[in-house]
């Protein structure tokens, strides 16, 4: 019966190891244990959390990165029809002013042309009278002398006036 | 020669296959001395299997290692008595052994008495003996161990904090704590485990280690000591009563049932209160004796076919080895289990006290 009876001895020695042993190890082993394994854990789940959010994140700015894009190209699709319209409004301008000042050129030249073909005129007009004159005033004189002189005298006149 | 180096031999195969074979063994009363010899047919009478196994399962006052020839190989521990018509007295074992008396005591069987001075019991005198037994000193030696082991670990979890990789033995406590915590606490205890935890893993750690400890050979056996599973069920009889709530007491005394069933009820209920601690204290108790007279009785049965005839003994030898390694396997496996067992019922009852009305039903 010795087996079932428990020594106090024993029962008091447990029971003091036991208290001690408890306390020093709520103390200094099992405190900080536990709080370092929930600390970890806590933190492999906040890591984890915000990998998701980060992830979420990530799809929402590529979702608004795909639409900032779509948007640029049809941006670059409108710019470079403008672009075109205004190069092309420009060309047939320049096109139009140009035809417009050629015309104006072509006017003045014809015009001072005229001018000019109407003096020429006017001065060869001029000189032939004088020169009629002249040759009439030195006909005038030979005439009186010799007829067949006169007349020589006429053609070479008219000679000369024929090589002017 | 040969009868000597058999009986090394043997010497040798007790020592590893098996545990403290003899623990407190006195001349006087043990004229075969120790099983080696008893095994070698000198006297087989005096070998006496019930007794090696008891002494082998209770405290003593010394580490018994083995018997050579007349010297016993033992560490003789303190003792401490105390009487009230005596006062206090220390000395060591050392000074009671072969059943001498030394300052008015005596060892009868292990026992420290009070004698007078022809050497007489005296009856009258009631000792309360706080001696340093082999199970103090190895539960204080293994507690040391524990507390050193743990506060190294804690130190790495200090040191390291929450953000580096565990390493070392820390590797090897950790999951334990975390099973403690996951599987013990959290399904039994629900948001309030962060109470209990220290209690739980304090009393699974002290169990483990004095259960494993207890399997060395030539150990005592702490765990299967009724005194220690008393005091560590009376400790969770406590807890369990301190987290009582209204509810709880509500149901022992006045459990939802009709009537006349509740004068069969409430008895019942208020013994529960008793038998859970009470189941707690036989199991862990009964279970690592039983592993322990187990593993002794087939070291056990070598001597006894020895007894009949030599060749019996040799024969049967490697079938008993055999089966004591299995046990031996097994019992670190119940060392485990039953560390487990004891903070997981405490833990369940912890439960039921706190909520009551959720778990009654299921006793």
């Amino acid at each position: 019966m010795q087996l079932l009876s428990p020594g106090v001895g024993l029962l008091v020695w447990t029971l003091v190891a036991f208290l001690i042993v408890f306390f020093i190890l709520q103390k200094f082993a099992w405190k900080p244990i536990l709080a370092t394994l929930k600390e970890r854990e806590t933190g492999i789940a906040d890591a984890i959390a915000s990998a998701d959010k980060i992830k979420a994140e990530m799809a929402s700015l590529k979702n608004e990165n795909e639409a900032l894009m779509i948007q640029a190209r049809e941006e670059r699709a409108a710019m470079i029809k403008e672009a075109k319209e205004t190069s092309n409004k420009m060309l047939s301008d320049a096109k139009e002013k140009a035809r417009l000042e050629y015309d104006r050129i072509v006017a003045d030249a014809q015009a001072s042309i005229l001018q000019q073909k109407n003096a020429a005129l006017t001065e060869v007009k001029n000189q032939v009278g004088s020169l009629v004159v002249e040759v009439a005033e030195k006909v005038l004189r030979r005439e009186l002398a010799n007829k067949a002189d006169q007349e020589s005298y006429i053609n070479g006149l008219a000679e000369v006036v024929k090589l002017n | 020669m040969a009868f000597r180096s058999i009986k090394s031999l043997l010497v040798v195969l007790f020592s590893v296959a098996s545990m403290l074979f003899t623990t407190t063994l006195h001349a006087e009363n043990e004229p075969g001395k120790a099983a080696e010899q008893a095994g070698k047919e000198k006297k087989e009478g005096a070998f006496d299997p019930a007794q090696l196994i008891m002494e082998h399962i209770l405290d003593a006052h010394e580490f018994h290692f083995f018997t050579v020839g007349e010297t016993e190989i033992a560490i003789p521990l303190p003792v401490i008595v105390y009487s009230k018509e005596r006062g206090v007295a220390v000395f060591s074992y050392g000074n009671l052994s072969h059943g001498t008396i030394y300052n008015g005591y005596k060892s009868e069987e292990g026992k420290i008495v009070a004698v007078d001075a022809a050497g007489k019991i005296e009856e009258t005198i009631s000792l309360y003996d706080f001696s340093l037994t082999r199970n103090v000193v190895q539960m204080l030696l293994a507690l040391i161990l524990l507390t050193v082991i743990m506060i190294k670990v804690a130190g790495k979890y200090k040191k390291g904090g929450a953000n580096t990789a565990p390493s070392g033995f820390q590797n090897a406590i950790e999951p334990v704590i975390t099973f403690v915590r996951d599987d013990v606490a959290k399904p039994n205890l629900g948001l309030a485990y962060e109470k209990y935890m220290p209690y739980l893993l304090t009393v699974f750690f002290f169990i483990l280690i004095n259960n494993l400890i207890g399997l060395i050979p030539g150990t005592a056996n702490v765990t299967g000591n009724i005194a220690f599973t008393v005091v560590l069920g009376v400790i969770s009889f406590f807890v369990i009563l301190f987290s009582t709530n209204r509810h709880y007491w509500k149901h022992i005394f006045w459990p939802p049932v009709p009537g006349f069933v509740k004068f069969i009820l409430v008895p019942v209920e208020f013994l529960s209160i008793f038998t859970k601690p009470f189941a707690l204290i036989v199991r862990l108790f009964a279970n690592m004796v039983a592993g322990h007279i187990i593993i002794t009785c087939f070291v056990m049965l070598i001597f006894i076919f020895g007894a009949m005839s030599t060749v019996a003994g040799w024969g049967f030898s490697p079938v008993s080895v055999a089966f004591t390694a299995f046990i031996y396997f097994i019992e670190i496996l119940v060392a485990f289990i039953q560390a487990f067992i004891f903070t997981n019922l405490t833990a369940v009852f912890i439960g039921q006290s706190r909520e009551g009305a959720h778990d009654e039903a299921h006793h």
